[in-house]
């Protein structure tokens, strides 16, 4: 049994230890350790092409996360509690986002867009000399969408651990609605909120089959990771994926840490 | 009153984005569906069901998406179960935790950088070149069903170990202890109490994983090197290589109504398998 957990471990390890080595190796084989060195990343770091892309992906992860932490709480704190048709419609529409593949997303935005920009540019063009387009904003939108369902489950599901007589006590004593949200339900939630902020950004950043079809002509750094692995493997491309794989880890250590820390205030 | 308004001002910002970004794009698909090709790529308008006659077109995709995604989704549970029977049973509560998240944290790890690493290890000088030494010489596994096979276990593996660790760990050790009182052996305790009652975390495993499956392009790409198609790789090569939007989106309704399908009956399954672990509760 325990021989069988090492073996199972060892083939999750494996392929992600065999990229980190790879990435160090000094030699142009990407397949193949030869000498110690930091070339690639330094190659990588100073790469125009990487760098934009990086810089595309961190602002499209951290705009959207934004967007989908402030629209996916607000929609989770009044759907908590909450009874009737509005809430039956909202809970199948969380369903279908997560439940439908993120390659129909990624198609149905890019045409539904598309088309939409079709109808809307030449009127839009000729009254203000400027069209829409696929880009950074396409992305935002999509990766948003998909992340605001994860925040809505998170933090309602953190809701609903709250103790109500908190509440109506913060009430009792003279709070505000607002005031009681402020300095009661807020500190409460907020763990959850910041992991749901965290995964929704990590989801962004590694997220390329909805932004293959809907980032128009940017490039983001998953994008720029699969065109070059089409043209052949590169010690340099072994360097960003560890760093990638680095940087999104250390995202999810602290997303988790937080919602540890959430759920141990849940027991309280 | 001023509840139902507030909560109507909060669900506002989320619906409109569902509607624009979710609920408009999916109505898009469908009408287009029943479109056809422009002359020049893209969509003409029009209502004919010719494109859902022309699925069988892609009748290879769709047969590798439904065979390889039940058979891995089959290959991960085999290769989870053991280790999730483990962790929830046999390790010291002073390790779990750590080695649970040991399984997690290759999954949140970009799953393109993943399946690449898949390239080494099954490509000429990886374990093509081990198996070379013990005289197997010439096995091909890089751009083979196998090698696909491999990256959608190694993908998905984590989702399918978690809910039935879950299923496992909730478990009431008491009920062993009274079937080992009673004088029923280790095996068919294990067959008649944990294996019926950790079903509700092998039936949501399995979901999981086979609903990512479904829609699967990265690892049929890399590893399957354009031989091993799955629908997912049609639909990007329809709508992205032959511009053909009508065709496409009829391809892509054809894949969800196959989900929704197995996801209902999935459903089903788990609401049965449910009303039969109160059975064993009453018991």
């Amino acid at each position: 049994m325990r021989l069988y957990a090492l073996a199972v471990y060892a083939f999750l390890y494996l392929p992600i230890a065999i990229i980190a080595l790879f990435s160090f190796s000094a030699g142009r084989s990407a397949s193949q350790m030869q000498g110690f060195s930091l070339q690639w990343y330094g190659r990588a770091l100073n790469n125009p092409f990487v760098m934009e892309a990086l810089w595309t992906s961190v602002r499209v992860a951290f705009l959207s996360a934004v967007l989908a932490t402030i629209v996916g709480t607000m929609a989770a704190l009044a759907l908590t509690g909450m009874r009737g048709r509005m809430r039956r419609v909202f809970d199948l529409l969380v369903q279908i986002a997560v439940m439908i593949p993120g390659i129909v997303i990624g198609i149905a935005t890019l045409i539904a867009l598309v088309s939409v920009f079709d109808l809307v540019n030449p009127w839009l063009e000729v009254a203000t000399g400027w069209k829409l387009q696929l880009g950074i904003g396409s992305l935002i939108g999509a990766h948003g969408l998909f992340t605001m369902s994860l925040v809505v489950l998170l933090v309602r599901g953190r809701m609903e651990t709250l103790d109500p007589a908190l509440i109506e006590a913060s009430g009792d004593l003279g709070a505000t609605p607002m005031g009681t949200f402020r300095q009661v339900t807020l500190p409460q939630i907020l763990p959850a909120i910041l992991a749901g902020f965290l995964l929704a950004f990590t989801f962004s950043f590694d997220d390329f089959i909805i932004a293959f079809f809907v980032a128009g002509a940017e490039t983001t750094l998953p994008i720029y990771v699969f065109s070059s692995i089409r043209r052949g493997v590169t010690p340099e491309i072994n360097a960003i994926g560890t760093m990638v794989m680095a940087a999104s880890l250390l995202m999810l250590i602290v997303a988790q840490l937080l919602l540890r820390r959430s759920q141990a205030q849940a027991r309280r | 009153m001023t509840q139902t308004r507030a909560r109507a001002l909060l669900l506002t910002p989320a619906g409109l984005w569902y509607a624009a970004l979710l609920l408009l794009p999916l109505a898009v698909v469908l009408i287009f569906s029943f479109g056809e090709r422009s002359a020049i790529g893209g969509y003409a308008p029009g209502f004919t069901l010719e494109q859902y006659a022309n699925l069988p077109a892609r009748f290879a995709a769709f047969r590798n998406t439904l065979t390889l995604a039940p058979v891995g989704t089959l290959a991960s549970l085999l290769i989870a179960y053991p280790l999730a029977y483990f962790l929830a049973v046999k390790v010291s509560p002073k390790w779990k935790t750590m080695l649970l998240v040991l399984v997690i944290v290759p999954f949140w790890t970009s799953i393109l950088i993943r399946s690449y690493a898949w390239i080494f290890l099954l490509g000429g000088k990886g374990i093509p070149a081990l198996l070379d030494v013990i005289g197997l010489a010439d096995v091909r596994l890089l751009n083979t069903p196998f090698a696909v096979l491999v990256g959608i276990v190694y993908g998905y593996l984590p989702l399918m170990v978690f809910p039935i660790y879950v299923a496992l760990e909730k478990l009431d050790k008491r009920l062993l202890e009274a079937a080992a009182d009673l004088g029923t052996p280790p095996w068919r305790a294990f067959l008649q109490i944990t294996l019926p009652l950790s079903m509700p975390g092998v039936l949501t495993g399995s979901m999981l994983v086979f609903i990512l499956l479904m829609g699967e392009f990265l690892i049929p790409a890399i590893l399957g090197g354009g031989k091993v198609f799955f629908v997912g790789n049609a639909l990007v090569d329809l709508f992205l290589q032959s511009r053909n939007w009508a065709f496409g989106s009829a391809v892509a309704v054809a894949l969800v109504v196959i989900m929704l399908i197995t996801v209902g009956i999935y459903t089903r399954l788990v609401k049965r398998f449910g009303a039969s672990r109160d059975d064993v509760g009453l018991m």
